[in-house]
């Protein structure tokens, strides 16, 4: 199995985290960072986009996001009931788990074009589809039969925020301009992007480092939770792959979406939305535990799971 | 010509940097006339919060006004934000020019 060389960036980060080296990345890169990362993903995902048929997609967009609407909904008893977590605090976890993370979705796709595996262009697509239905779950989880729920507030924090905003902007533009009107502009967006990709890892890792202290507070449930449920969701995402017919590869992304845990867009809307719950529960739990987890350990069991699961549904 | 002083409240709030917009949104609806924000960082019971990331990203945000209006806004902070969010809020008696600025 190739190792896929961005991974290493992350230990790279979490080591000198760890040994509380001064390294440390300047907040106006990592924000650089992201906004390139966005960007680019989205514009990859729009010049994929240009070459398919929209209605053709449609129906599969469905079923991803309504069998990804269920993470979130499975999910939050079971913090709840098993973990003996606060209604605020489940309802913040599983908005967390129902979402996705676009960096883990970027290494997933790095993982693939190592391989050489293909994948359909469009998943980029269910990536931005699947990060806002589950903090809306999430708020209703935590605000049921209270009122006051906010869901104005997270709708806004959602699709103003920059996630929304540079993945769509970037898919509409890529989508407009295609692969030909693009290419100015490859060097840029697509060149680059795996080198900004592994600066922009190092960070995680150092931030990933910064979260084990909150790891010590959030109990042993919640740290089993954090290895099985992407396990449990990737499994998902791969038969739900199957189901819509997607490549192996494909299959491969939709079972690491569904696995990944937002740490970008789910804390901000969280905060917001549901104050009371303990961020450093969910964020202790997303970026401490289940980003390396899948980063490392995850995405080729997806593969696996993926080829594994070709044609069989 | 002396400079003409006049006594007014110097209020400034530490939080978290994700509840900024709505601190100062607050703050002018009390009757703030206006506000400087600058970039904080520095540690306290919601632990280290250093700006590396968006989370931990804190804000120092300094309101000049009159006693009344600083009280007024103090008050709702506390009521609103003090239970959930890493939040500091004091107040400082200061000379300023220009007051009806403020």
């Amino acid at each position: 199995m190739p190792f896929e060389p961005v991974i290493l960036f992350f230990l790279l980060g979490v080591i000198a985290g760890l040994a509380r080296s001064d390294l440390k990345i300047p907040a106006v890169l990592y924000e650089s960072l992201s906004i390139f990362l966005l960007l680019a993903i989205g514009l990859k995902g729009g010049v994929e986009l240009a070459r398919q048929s929209l209605s053709e997609l449609l129906v599969p967009a469905l079923v991803v996001v309504a069998i990804g609407a269920l993470l979130p909904l499975i999910a939050f008893p079971v913090l709840q009931r098993l973990g003996k977590l606060s209604r605020a605090d489940a309802a913040s976890v599983a908005a967390h788990y129902g979402s996705v993370s676009v960096v883990t979705f970027a290494v997933g796709a790095a993982y693939l074009a190592n391989l050489g595996q293909d994948y359909e262009g469009y998943m980029v697509v269910f990536l931005v589809l699947l990060e806002f239905p589950a903090l809306m779950i999430g708020v209703w989880l935590a605000k049921r039969g209270q009122g006051g729920s906010n869901m104005g507030k997270v709708l806004h924090e959602v699709f103003a925020g920059k996630s929304i905003v540079l993945l769509v902007g970037g898919l509409l533009i890529g989508w407009m301009a295609g692969a030909d009107g693009l290419k100015p502009l490859d060097n840029v967006f697509f060149d680059l992007f795996k080198g900004l990709l592994a600066i922009f890892l190092l960070e995680m890792g150092l931030v990933a480092a910064g979260r084990i202290g909150d790891l010590k507070r959030a109990g042993a449930f919640l740290l089993g939770f954090a290895v099985a449920m992407p396990l449990f969701a990737g499994a998902l995402g791969a038969l739900t792959a199957s189901l819509i017919g997607l490549s192996v590869g494909g299959a491969a992304l939709l079972a690491t979406l569904y696995a990944s845990a937002s740490y970008i867009a789910a804390p901000a809307a969280m905060r917001i939305a549901v104050p009371e719950a303990n961020p450093a529960l969910s964020i202790g739990a997303a970026l401490g535990i289940t980003f390396p987890f899948n980063l490392v350990i995850g995405i080729p069991t997806y593969y696996w799971l993926a080829s594994r699961l070709e044609g069989v549904v | 010509m002396a400079a003409s002083y006049t006594r007014r409240t110097l209020l400034t709030v530490v939080c978290e940097s994700s509840i900024e917009a709505r601190v100062v949104a607050d703050a002018k609806h009390l009757g703030a006339h206006g506000y400087t924000a600058s970039e904080a960082r520095g540690g306290g019971q919601h632990g280290e919060r250093d700006g590396g990331w968006p989370m931990s990203g804190n804000v120092r945000i300094e309101i000049l006004c009159e006693a009344a209006v600083a009280d007024a806004i103090a008050a709702h902070l506390q009521k609103t934000y003090f239970a959930a969010y890493a939040m500091v809020c004091y107040l400082s008696d200061v000379s300023v020019l220009r007051s009806d600025k403020f």
